[in-house]
């Protein structure tokens, strides 16, 4: 009984006095469900396998003596005779935060217990997510087949441009495809009522992916696309 | 709070939603503008840390955890640090190289 007041009482400390508290005598160290602490962790490998992806990137682009390829112009759309560079990856990169955006609020209605709001916000997420796939499956077979881009070479300019884009952009879309099955699933079981006594933590889990896969998006944007 | 989880005003979420729509507008005008040099790379930088800033620790609720999980997915990166310095120094090297042997600047 002692014990129990104690547990509870400690994850009540904030700062380091909390954080001393939380790893000290023989109780569990994290305040969360398991689930949630395991993503975390997986979150926290997968981010170690993007970081190599991108200092592998870094690294042959500073090492390279070709004119590395103009990535704007690859990326350019021409819409109604008006040329925009770029415009796909922005579109892809709206649709994400929009879908990120969504699943926050999927989170947010989970923890109320709304679980048709819930299971609608996810639906919608995916449904997002499967666009971003779609306009990727899109991007790349046009670059595959209109712009002659291969792992191993390309008429533009340095030879590694191919194998990291088709690497990089192609893990990522496996992750967000990933999302969308695993999203469906989760949002098919909460309109089944699954959830009604366990909880809703495993919305909130499934988000954690969902914000993770925008995040490394943000990095592959900014280094990729725009640098 | 594990038994209740992460539950935050609905106006938080909708305002970081549209600052993060705002940054990357800010981030795809740098390269609209065709800005070059150090103002894109700073930009391009500041914005990318802004929206990821936002995502982990409004969307992710990482700003509500407590501060042994901050200490958990913070440290581990300080190697990935490391190594992106150690191969900034490998790639300029291996840059030098090549220009040296395989490509002399005529």
């Amino acid at each position: 009984m002692t014990t129990n007041i104690e547990k509870t009482s400690s994850f009540e400390e904030s700062g380091v006095t909390g954080l001393v508290a939380d790893w000290s005598s023989d109780k569990q160290a994290f305040d969360m469900p398991w689930g949630k602490l395991m993503m975390w962790i997986f979150l926290l490998s997968d981010t170690f396998i993007f970081s190599l992806f991108l200092t592998s990137y870094m690294k042959v682009r500073m090492s390279v003596t070709d004119q590395w390829p103009p990535v704007s112009e690859i990326f350019a759309l021409t819409i109604y005779g008006v040329h925009v560079p770029l415009l796909l990856i922005a579109i892809m990169t709206f649709i994400l935060i929009t879908s990120s955006g969504s699943m926050a609020l999927a989170v947010n209605y989970g923890y109320r217990g709304d679980k048709k709001t819930t299971a609608i916000l996810m639906f919608i997420t995916a449904v997002l997510g499967a666009s971003f796939v779609g306009l990727q499956a899109f991007e790349w077979s046009k670059l595959i087949f209109d712009e002659g881009i291969r792992p191993w070479g390309n008429p533009m300019g340095a030879a590694q441009f191919g194998s990291v884009f088709f690497m990089v952009t192609g893990f990522h879309g496996f992750h967000v495809t990933c999302g969308v099955i695993y999203l469906l699933v989760v949002a098919w079981k909460v309109a089944r009522g699954d959830y009604e006594k366990k909880g809703y933590a495993i919305v909130e889990i499934c988000g954690l992916y969902w914000h993770f896969v925008d995040l490394v998006w943000v990095f592959i944007f900014a280094f990729f696309y725009l640098w | 709070m594990s038994e209740t989880g992460q539950q935050h005003p609905l106006g938080i979420y909708l305002k970081i939603w549209i600052l993060l729509f705002v940054i990357s507008g800010f981030s795809y005008a740098v390269d609209f503008f065709q800005l070059q040099g150090m103002l894109r790379w700073s930009l391009i930088l500041l914005f990318m840390f802004l929206k990821a800033g936002f995502i982990i620790a409004i969307f992710m609720h990482l700003s509500w955890e407590r501060l042994s999980m901050h200490y958990l997915l913070f440290l581990p990166p300080i190697a990935i640090v490391i190594l992106i310095a150690l191969m900034s120094i490998e790639g300029d090297y291996t840059n030098f190289t090549r220009l040296l042997f395989f490509d002399p600047p005529s």
